[in-house]
């Protein structure tokens, strides 16, 4: 039996997150308690705003030992939304400088975009670079909903899956072991949003 | 590739879906919620929700069938926000950061300011540091007044004297993400959209415009995709008397080559 925890930290798209979630399946829990994350089977990371106030809520409303022995030890399916992506990174420098789960090697910088503006916002494809089972059913081009200024720059090319152009070609989707992270918001991204999250709960 | 945009506009006037001409003139056109379930499953790209009521407090009866809609406004939204999972934008009678955060919680993912900016116009800029100017739209209603455009307010009823270009640099300088950008003139009308005006505010702009007002046929979609800047196209009552008609707007789109969502996103 799958079950779902949305871990709660004030992220503003929580609702839009579980709205999705829980079309899909009975068992979605938005909670940031310790049992609830324990018991769960996939743990999902919601994210809008900055680098710096997300990991400030998350250090405060997380029991980030928990976490980490799930995530870290018992390797359970993880994913992170857009800045729940971008904390993964060891360290981000949006409106300062500010350490972050460093789950998984890099750093988060804001997009060189040129002459275009930032924030990115709106449905942008994916070009694949690696196969993941998190992008089963998926070909090249697919579209996803975007809305961020800063990227998540890999320190190792392998944890990058897919990338995405927009004055520069950035990581959208990111992945290490159990540990999924996109810079998209599946949640808005209709019935590619769906199949998306469809595919990370059949990840075991 | 990031794609131009084909937003769907529906407007509530009483808890009721309707169609607008001219801003005067108001057709019921039914239940909001079963609308939105069919926009959204022929793959709009965002979706923009108005409410246009003037009344605070409105008898809240189908004007047509007199019978009442249980709903209010913020009601609506709420059930939307749980049955289609794209971008929505909310707009009508948003006064204080209040009414936006409200919005924002309830599932919109942007608020859409219009009479409000023009008392106050570092409203705008408060609202962009709280919330980020992504979720900002400003809406921008303009009339040909002797033969030059106009900046209306409050639904099109009052004349505020910014030309177009002046007003849209403003709103920008002050942190908007969009400019929703209608012709009164046009609405409703079915003979396109006023190009020179889309043309005149999206280059003196470099935020997204997104066009409104008078689509009557898929190729004034790709006239504006053409002939303008806009980052976006969006109708109102073109797409609730066609069936699947966002699905074939976009298939028009995408089979002339504009950079559009491919309209076969149900067989993926």
């Amino acid at each position: 039996m799958k079950k779902i925890c949305i871990l709660d930290y004030g992220s503003g798209n929580v609702r839009s997150v579980f709205n999705m979630l829980s079309n899909i399946t009975g068992e979605v829990i938005v909670s940031n308690k310790s049992d609830d994350i324990s018991s769960a089977t996939h743990l999902v990371l919601p994210g809008v705003g900055s680098f710096g106030a997300s990991m400030e809520k998350i250090k405060k409303m997380l029991p980030l030992d928990v976490l980490e022995e799930e995530v870290l030890k018992n390797n359970k399916p993880f994913l992170g939304i857009c800045v729940g992506l971008q904390v993964l990174a060891e360290e981000g420098v949006e409106f300062g400088d500010y350490q972050g789960l460093g789950w998984i090697r890099g750093t988060v910088e804001r997009m060189q975009a040129g002459s275009l503006p930032l924030p990115h916002i709106g449905w942008n494809s994916i070009d694949i670079v690696k196969q993941t089972p998190l992008l089963k059913k998926f070909g090249n081009n697919q579209d996803f909903y975007f809305v961020h200024s800063y990227v998540f720059k890999a320190e190792d090319s392998e944890n990058v899956v897919a990338k995405t152009e927009y004055g520069e070609h950035f990581s959208s989707i990111i992945n290490k072991d159990n540990i999924y992270g996109v810079q998209f918001h599946p949640e808005k991204s209709q019935k590619a949003g769906r199949i998306l999250f469809e595919n990370f709960l059949e990840i075991k | 590739m990031k794609k131009k945009r084909l937003i769907p506009i529906l407007l509530l006037k009483n808890g009721w879906l309707v169609q607008s001409r001219g801003f005067k003139r108001f057709q019921n056109l039914g239940n909001p919620i079963t609308s939105v379930k069919r926009l959204s499953e022929w793959a709009s790209d965002e979706l923009i929700y108005l409410n246009i009521s003037r009344e605070e407090h409105y008898d809240i009866r189908r004007e047509d069938q007199g019978y009442p809609n249980r709903k209010t406004f913020l009601e609506i939204i709420e059930d939307v926000a749980k049955v289609t999972f794209m971008p929505i934008t909310v707009g009508g009678r948003i006064r204080t950061l209040k009414d936006i955060e409200t919005r924002l919680l309830l599932g919109a993912d942007k608020v859409s300011i219009n009479s409000k900016c023009f008392e106050d116009k570092k409203f705008i800029l408060e609202a962009a540091k709280e919330f980020g100017s992504q979720c900002i739209v400003v809406s921008m209603d303009v009339k040909l007044i002797e033969g030059s455009y106009v900046v209306m307010s409050d639904c099109g009823s009052n004349a505020t004297g910014y030309h177009p270009k002046e007003w849209a640099q403003i709103i920008e300088s002050q942190g908007a993400g969009e400019i929703l950008l209608n012709s009164i003139d046009r609405d409703g009308m079915k003979g396109g959209y006023d190009i020179e005006l889309i043309s005149l505010v999206a280059d003196s702009v470099e935020i997204p415009v997104i066009a409104c007002g008078g689509v009557g046929e898929w190729e004034h979609f790709a006239e504006a995709l053409s002939k303008t800047k806009a980052d976006a196209v969006a109708a109102a009552n073109i797409f609730h008397y066609i069936d699947q008609s966002v699905y074939l707007a976009k298939k028009y789109l995408h089979d002339g080559g504009f950079p559009v969502r491919p309209p076969d996103l149900l067989l993926i």
